[in-house]
């Protein structure tokens, strides 16, 4: 019988994706067997990796806590935080495979070249525009702000964006999240700027590029229904915004 | 103007010509393969009563435009979604456009030219329903 007070402990097999551009040709697969808890997560195995077993292992986090959006990647073929995703929730029978989110120039093991995303992202204006300085407060109901906030929720880890097949296909489509930042714009009652964004999205590489596989939506560790806002926007440039 | 962009307006097409397209292809399979006999009743008599009537020159002509640019489209997306290679795009889509209106202006030709019983052929190779067979 286990002693009480004694969590139960247990191997998982990670199987990491690694690159190094100073001595690799081609990513390889490493495999790693990590002692963890089930209240554990997949960034924590990755800690363990790093810290215990091969200091050479690089990836990026920040926060830890789903915030901050730096640990987005691959797991199991899953766009996911490895912040977010518990290791109770995986097939621990079966190893873990964990690889750096695609469609992005690789630059080392679980770090891509973030530059194309953030591009796109700054191409669609994410912030408020407004002509006029106003003498008394911009006033917005509780409805005028219900109808972008799902899209204000984004914390631009990318998952969506790289779990697109059309993007995997053309890096120079806009992406889900560069429409999800236009969307919380384009919707907001205080931003004049929608015409000049819908403009923007309604070219070659636009929003008419979206295939609705819904990829997006399953990826987005924050629950926003991306497919839903980008819908939004295909139907603003047909007949206009409703706010 | 940003209105008429292509990729809106195609993309406004598949929608619209999607849900025009159940209706006639419903239609027209109902017409064809189960009343009046059912798939048994077609044969050569059976397409040229029907192209001779106004009626359905018209319904088989919008089925025929709006089938074929609706696929070719759908072609197109396939073709830009998955082939990188610029030369080999090119001369996919071209093919693409040139397939697609030779039998667009072949098939409306068809519908609209049909003549059964042309004055002049031999009479053994006439159906028997014209005058001279």
């Amino acid at each position: 019988m286990p002693e009480l007070g004694v969590v139960q402990s247990f191997t998982v097999t990670f199987i990491v994706r690694r690159f190094n551009p100073e001595t690799d040709q081609e990513p390889y697969w490493q495999d790693f067997d990590v002692d963890m808890y089930s209240t554990d997560r997949v960034l924590d195995g990755l800690h363990k990796i790093k810290w215990e077993q091969d200091g050479s292992l690089s990836f990026r986090r920040s926060c830890a806590h789903g915030i901050c959006g730096s640990d987005a990647m691959r797991i199991n073929g899953r766009n996911r935080l490895a912040c977010k995703t518990l290791i109770k929730d995986l097939d621990i029978s079966k190893p873990v495979y964990v690889e750096a989110i695609k469609g992005l120039p690789l630059e080392k093991d679980l770090i891509v070249d973030m530059e194309p995303f953030f591009a796109a992202y700054r191409e669609v204006q994410p912030f408020l525009q407004s002509t006029s300085t106003p003498d008394k407060e911009n006033i917005q109901s509780p409805e005028q702000r219900a109808r972008f906030d799902d899209t204000t929720k984004c914390i631009l880890c990318a998952a969506c964006t790289t779990s697109c097949p059309v993007f995997w296909t053309d890096g120079q489509y806009f992406g889900p999240a560069a429409i999800v930042a236009a969307h919380r714009f384009i919707f907001d009652s205080r931003d004049e700027a929608a015409q000049v964004r819908l403009d923007i999205l309604n070219s070659k590489e636009g929003v008419w590029r979206c295939r609705t596989t819904f990829n997006c939506t399953e990826a987005c560790p924050r629950g926003i229904e991306i497919t839903k806002a980008i819908s939004e926007v295909k139907q603003a440039t047909i007949s206009g915004v409703r706010r | 103007m940003k209105f008429f962009r292509f990729d809106r307006l195609a993309w406004i097409f598949m929608r619209v010509s999607g849900f025009l397209l159940i209706g006639l292809i419903f239609t027209h399979l109902i017409v064809n393969l189960m009343q009046d006999g059912g798939v048994k009743a077609i044969d050569f008599a059976f397409v040229a009563g029907k192209l001779a009537n106004p009626f359905w020159q018209w319904f088989d002509v919008t089925l025929l435009w709006l089938a074929l640019i609706h696929g070719s489209n759908g072609m197109r997306v396939v073709i830009d979604d998955y082939v990188y290679r610029t030369g080999v795009k090119r001369f996919l889509l071209v093919s693409l456009v040139i397939s697609t209106t030779t039998l667009i202006v072949l098939g409306t030709l068809v519908i609209f030219t049909l003549d059964p019983c042309p004055v002049g052929s031999p009479a053994d190779l006439l159906p028997s329903f014209c005058p001279a067979g």
